[in-house]
Order: C-alpha cells, then structure tokens, then sequence
C-alpha cells in the first residue's frame, strides 16, 4: 500500500478530523458545517480551530444551543440539495435532536415513497475516559444503530478519523460519526497513499488465529494491547476493527469468527440492549455450530459514568479485562 | 369580503373552487373512512380551507411547502393531483408517497411539498433547512412552513423562530391557529395566547390574520412572500380558524360545545365567499354549477383512480429506507 515516493505523516485524530472537514469544505461548495461553538471558538475538542477564518461565517456556521432547530435545519438543508456537516457536541446532547434524527432524517425516504433524500452528515463526540462524568460521556452509537435508514460509524484509527467523513458526505443517506474524545490526542502514521476508505465494512486490524475480538473507537487500541500481550503467552488474538456498526458487516465478522471459533465483545456501550448484543445473536444465530465456546462480551458496566477517575475506569471496558477473558476461553480449548 | 386586495371575477371564483374542492374532498373522504376503503388516522381540514388556499396564492413553483398531518388542504391547494392523494390513503403505490405515507404524509417532489409531518412541531427545523439551502441554491424561492398553534407549545418552535430571525431566512410561517391542540383549548395550554406575540419575541414581523377569509390570508401572505423573496427574511401569520369536524375520526368532542361549532359555522369560509361572489355579480348560477360540477366529477376520478390502483410489492418493503442516490 505504501507509495514508495510519499513519505508517511505523523497526526493526531483531531487534525485528522479538522483535514476532512477541511477537504470537504474545499471540495464541495454544498457543503457547510453547521454546529455549538464550530466558528469563534475553535470546536468543543478543538476540532474545526481556524476553520472560521478561512471559509467563513456561512459555511463555519455557529449556532444556538437549539440542537434539534440546528439538526432539523440540516435535515432540510439536505433534502432540498445541500450536503450539510452538523456537529453536536457530544452524544448526550444529540438526544435533544433525537426527533428530528428519528422522525425526520431516518424517515422522510423511505415514507416519501423514495422522492427525498437527506444526504446529511452529523458528527459527534462520544465515550468517556475524560472525568466528564455523566452527561458528557456516554457512547450511545449503540442505540443509533438501532435505526434503519441510518449510517453509524466509529472511527478507532486516525487513518478513519481522517477518510470516513468524505465517504459519508458522498452517501446519500444520513450518516453519525461518533469521535471519540480520548481518541481525538491519538497519533499515528497516515498513508499518503490513500485517499478514501469505505464505510461498509469491518477490518481486521491484527490477524490470529485463536479468538477473534470484536471491538471500535477507544475499546480498539485496548484490544489490540491485549492481543499484544496476549500473543507473548502464545494467544493469537485477532483484532476486528467494526468502523460501521450499521450496517454491521457480517461477512468480515462471520469469516473472522469462523476461523478462531472464539469471540470477544467489547463495546463501550452498556451490555443491556447493546450493539454488542445485537452481534452476539447473529452469531449464535448463524454461527452456532461454529463456535468452540460461548461468545463473551465485555461492556461498560451498567451505571452513568462516574465523575472520579477510578469509578470512571472501574466502569469502562479495559485491557485487563480482555486479557483475562481471552485466557480463560481460549485455555478451555 | 376584504378591501385590501382586489380580487377579479376569475381569481374570486379560483379561491371559491379552490376552497370547494378541499370542502367535498374531505366530505369523501369521511365517507370513505367510514366505508373503511381509508384507514389509520384522518384528520380533516373542514373549516380551514381559507387558510391553505389564501397562502398558496402567493407562492410560486420554485417555492416550497412544509405542512402537517393536517395536510390535504395544503395539497390540494398547493396542486397536487386528487387522484395520486386519494391513491395514497388507499396505500396504492400510485399514491404521492407510494402508500408508505397515507394521510398525514402527502409528499411532492415536483411541487416541492416536503411531506405532511406528524410530529406536532417536527416540521419547522425542516423549513429552516430549506430556507437555508435555498438562499444558496434557488435565490428568491421561500418556504411556507404550516403548523397549528399546538406547536407553540414545543422547543421546536422556538428554536425555529429564532434561527430563521437570526439568519434572516426566507420562511413564511402559517400557523393555523384552530383553538385547539387535539383537545386541548388554547387557553389551557398556554400563557399567551396570541401566537403572534412569540413571533414578535424574536422580532419578526408577524400579524394576526382572518383565516376564515381566503382574500386577508392571501392578502397577507403575499405581504410576507414578498419580505422574504427581496432578502428580508421571515414573517409570522397567526391565521385564526376553526376546525368543523372532529381532531381524527376518533374523537367524541368533549371539549368543546356544540354552540361554539355553531358560531363559527356561521363564518365558514366555503359559503361566505360563495355569497359574496353572487352579491357582487362575480358567480352566476350556471358557473357555480359548472364549478360544482368539475368539483365532482374530480372528485370521482380521483376515486376510481385509486380503487384501480395497484398495492406495492411487498418485495419493495426495505426499499428506500436507504436510498442507493439522491434523487435529482
């Protein structure tokens, strides 16, 4: 994949994002970004900094804190031809959108009989592991995904973080990006190379052969150093990355599962009802005799997420857990 | 029935057409309601005709319309055939929204009729996008966003006022102001009961208008199209009117008494304008019969045009719920 001329390009998730919205910015005079404190102050996390000053007050649009007025103008902005950004602050506030997300983007489609379409982009932030307590770290990704009719996606590498929002903008569906906030400091490599990536499948960010874990967002990094630590005791994990959690790519996670037999979870969303749920009933339900011991899921524990920090990482999915629970179902083999 | 605006014979005799159409309309579809050939939630516009007819005679092709459950009026107001509305209540793919919509959902591409929303309130953001778009897109163009006064009552509302004040966009509000949420009278629901006033909050231009006279809506609809097209941004109409019959046809109307209903049939909007064209030598009695007539024979064949629709395949049941472009 590498170019043998382009050298690769050290950046963090947040300047990912702010490149993409950048080039989108750029590329599409359709396209405006539209949000709380996007203009004049820089983005909550510091995403669209700078972005004010060189595109403008009309396409770095700051709103009101009127989320489902600002949701629901993106909707219609949409319909009638544009290709809008909306950003929400954090997921927490977007359930003061829900209507407009539910009633409107999701339905307007299928119920017009396929005359309208809402080619809309909302991002927003997601996860805890900040001491933001609880109102601003819940992943809610989970519960979107219950939605037909919408696209979510969960960026977990940068190289994500900084292509998923051009595919997204060129579908003609409405689709959440949920960042995550510990993710936005993340840096890594980025291919110079590549120029897009898809948005409907999952992949394989470490291959193994003894227990496939499934994971996304901030729950990826500490799977993949588990299956890190994991590999030095013998386990070969096999990291799936799941990026779009609707629609779920059953193919990747079906063909993964199939070759290690053993599955692992982990979703930062509560195990209740969870995204996490969803993939281990198809599993058992297409999968059953596949498998060569009960699927395991590894979830946020199930209270809103505490303010201090050993409540917060008392509460959240973590590298210790995955390890153990690899041990043990892999040691029953 | 109004001095502020000059109606001719012709445009006198529209609006009157107009208005009967959505009067027998609804007549029809009650009884087809009843004949259970229609289904589901139906909520009649008796009594409001003045309100959808006046606006729409200030809008143009290019503009656009956000309506609510509520919406035959708006529809057929706005032209959109009989044939493919009375289809769609049927659930034939024929329908505008192919039978996925029924009643409180009219969509047209076409006539830019974005969809009879039933979420009390739910449409206004979506007027505010538009607007948007088309500040960017169709200069000139302007939305008329219908609501009833119910969605005072919601965030929504208040949120859209704002925004479309703020970013000057180029929405007409109509709030069709009935006196009643479902069931509940205006004056239980809330604090100030002249809409307008809220509007004025936001220091928009608004006024509160005859809604049971076609010639005052249009009249000031035409005043408020106008601020809008020349970059002025938004108005706000409060159209005070009465709904004739019942909320949806569940409903024993223990909220409201049958002297009330009385007094305001006395101003319904579909025999004053009758009686005032004939005062003024405006309606003869052989064009009011040819009106009647058309007015039927419509009617019939919007019916028969659905009784011969056809129920989409319910193969076709997961398409559109993601669409593979945007239409163009």
């Amino acid at each position: 994949m590498n170019s043998p001329v382009a050298k690769p390009v050290r950046m963090s998730y947040r300047e990912a994002c702010r490149q993409a919205i950048r080039d989108a910015l750029t590329n599409d005079p359709r396209t405006f970004l539209m949000g709380e404190d996007v203009g004049l102050y820089g983005g909550c996390y510091a995403v669209t900094k700078g972005l004010l000053d060189e595109f403008g007050p009309s396409r770095i649009r700051d709103t009101p804190l009127a989320e489902s007025a600002f949701v629901g103008a993106g909707i219609g902005a949409a319909v009638a031809g544009m290709r809008p950004i909306v950003e929400i602050m954090t997921c927490n506030f977007s359930l003061l959108a829900l209507d407009q997300i539910l009633n409107n983007a999701t339905s307007i489609a299928h119920m017009s009989g396929g005359q309208f379409a809402v080619p809309l982009v909302i991002r927003m932030a997601t996860g805890a592991g900040r001491q933001l307590a609880a109102q601003h770290s819940h992943s809610l990704e989970g519960w979107y995904a219950h939605i037909p009719g919408l696209k979510v996606l969960a960026p977990g590498t940068v190289e994500d973080a900084r292509h998923m929002l051009g595919s997204a903008l060129a579908d003609p569906n409405p689709v959440l990006i949920f960042e995550h906030i510990v993710l936005y400091n993340a840096e890594d490599e980025l291919d110079p190379a590549v120029a897009s990536v898809d948005i409907g499948s999952a992949k394989i960010r470490r291959p193994g052969r003894d227990v496939s874990v499934l994971t996304y967002g901030n729950s990826l990094p500490k799977a993949l150093a588990a299956a890190e630590t994991l590999a030095k005791e013998g386990i070969e994990a096999e990291v799936v990355d799941l990026r779009v959690l609707r629609p779920l790519d059953n193919a990747t996670i079906f063909e993964s599962v199939t070759r290690t037999r053993r599955c692992i979870i982990v979703d930062e969303g509560w195990k209740s009802g969870s995204i996490s749920a969803e993939i281990a009933a198809r599993l058992s339900e297409d999968l059953f005799f596949e498998l060569d011991g009960p699927i395991r899921r590894i979830c946020s524990r199930e209270v809103p997420i505490p303010y201090s920090r050993h409540m917060e990482e008392a509460a959240l999915p973590q590298t210790s857990a995955i390890i153990e629970t690899a041990r043990i179902l892999v040691g029953s083999r | 029935m109004s001095e502020r605006l000059h109606i001719d014979r012709q445009h006198g005799q529209q609006l009157f057409r107009d208005m009967l159409r959505i009067r027998r309309f609804e007549a029809k579809c009650a009884e087809l309601y009843q004949a259970q050939k229609i289904r589901g939630f139906l909520h009649l516009y008796d009594g409001e005709e003045a309100v959808a007819v006046g606006v729409m005679q200030a809008l143009e092709a290019h503009d656009a319309v956000v309506a609510t459950y509520r919406d035959h009026g708006h529809a057929i107001a706005r032209g959109l055939a009989m044939g493919s509305l009375m289809a769609e209540m049927y659930g034939k793919v024929e329908g505008c929204s192919r039978g996925r919509g029924g009643s409180m959902h009219f969509f047209d591409r076409a006539r830019r009729f974005y969809g009879g929303n039933a979420i009390v309130g739910g449409g206004l953001p979506l007027s505010i996008g538009i607007a948007l778009a088309d500040k960017e897109l169709r200069p000139g163009a302007v939305t008329a966003c219908f609501f009833g006064e119910g969605a005072a009552g919601e965030g929504e509302f208040h949120e859209s006022m704002n925004l479309a004040e703020l970013w000057e966009l180029p929405v007409i509000f109509v709030c069709e102001n009935n006196l009643y949420a479902m069931g509940m009278p205006l004056e239980l629901a809330e604090a100030e009961t002249d809409i307008f006033r809220k509007a004025q909050a936001y220091r928009m231009p608004s006024e509160k208008v005859d809604g049971m006279n076609p010639v005052a809506v249009e009249a000031a609809s035409l005043r408020a199209v106008e601020r809008a097209r020349s970059g002025k941004g938004p108005s706000f109409l409060e159209c005070r009117t009465y709904r004739f019959r019942a909320h949806s046809m569940f409903d024993a109307q223990l909220y409201r008494t049958k002297e009330e209903i009385a007094l305001w049939k006395e101003r319904d909007p579909v025999p004053r304008m009758q009686a005032w064209l004939e005062e003024n030598h405006m309606l003869s009695a052989e064009e009011l019969k040819r009106i009647e007539d058309q007015v039927d024979v419509e009617i019939d064949a919007a019916v028969a045009f659905a009784e011969a629709g056809q129920w989409e395949k319910v193969e076709d049941l997961e398409r559109f719920v993601l669409m593979d472009e945007v239409p163009e």
